[in-house]
């Protein structure tokens, strides 16, 4: 089975959530867990709230979600035209924050790393950045 | 669904509505801090009981309240979680700081 969707939207906080029930919903034919759902959209909500704080620092944006599913894989490439990361990996450092007073947890690289099989973070500063994260789902 | 908060003393309960992402704890976080400030609550619960999902937004917001108040003496508990939302509270690591109370 091949399947695939594109989503196209405004970054906002307020489509944290439309982002994250999509792309769960998007899932569902593949039969997941309800934990494998969850996982999945916690991980789709850290990215898509990287975009709007980070990426376009609560300016106007346009964020990208494209879904691949292959056999019981699903990739989940989540992009963003904002200012992009200095230094990726020191980003993705648990607990790090550029934003410390804003209370930012530092986790959402990490519960991305935690809750899917496989994370790739390209950035360019100042042309954006692209979230690449997969998960296969166990057949039952 | 709408959070909705409550006050007991100095403790504010807050009943956490469906999600607690980066979108609700904006608001949340400045709801709280005032009543911290003005010395109205030096303790916080968080009733999770009708939430179904939160992030490392909602992680942020509780570990940012700890931060708070608990060099005023005050207090952190949480009740009434899913096994989602309990999991991401243990890997986060923050259940070490709070205080847990699983059963409702």
């Amino acid at each position: 089975m091949r399947d695939r969707m594109k989503l196209e939207f405004d970054s906002r906080s307020s489509n944290e959530s439309f982002a994250r029930v999509t792309v769960a919903s998007f899932v569902v034919r593949l039969d997941p867990t309800l934990e494998e759902i969850s996982d999945i959209k916690t991980a789709v909500s850290g990215a898509v709230t990287n975009c709007v704080v980070h990426g376009y620092e609560n300016r106007e944006g346009i964020i990208t979600i494209q879904c691949y599913i292959e056999e019981n894989e699903i990739t989940i490439i989540v992009e963003d035209k904002g200012v992009g990361i200095e230094d990726v990996e020191k980003a993705m450092e648990p607990l790090y924050t550029t934003k410390p007073n804003e209370e930012r947890a530092g986790m959402g690289f990490s519960f991305m790393e935690i809750f899917m099989d496989s994370l790739l973070v390209e950035s360019k500063p100042g042309e954006g950045t692209r979230v690449t994260m997969k998960k296969k789902i166990d057949r039952k | 669904m709408k959070n909705v908060i409550m006050l007991e003393g100095d403790k504010m309960i807050i009943r956490v509505g469906e999600d607690l992402d980066h979108h609700v704890t904006k608001e949340l976080k400045e709801n709280i801090d005032a009543m911290v400030d003005k010395g109205i609550v030096r303790n916080i619960a968080f009733d999770f009981s009708t939430t179904g999902f939160m992030d490392s937004a909602g992680i942020g917001l509780i570990m940012g309240r700890y931060k708070k108040i608990s060099p005023l003496g005050g207090e952190i508990s949480i009740v009434g979680t899913n096994p989602a939302i309990e999991r991401i509270i243990r890997i986060s690591g923050i259940h070490k700081i709070i205080r847990m109370e699983l059963v409702k």
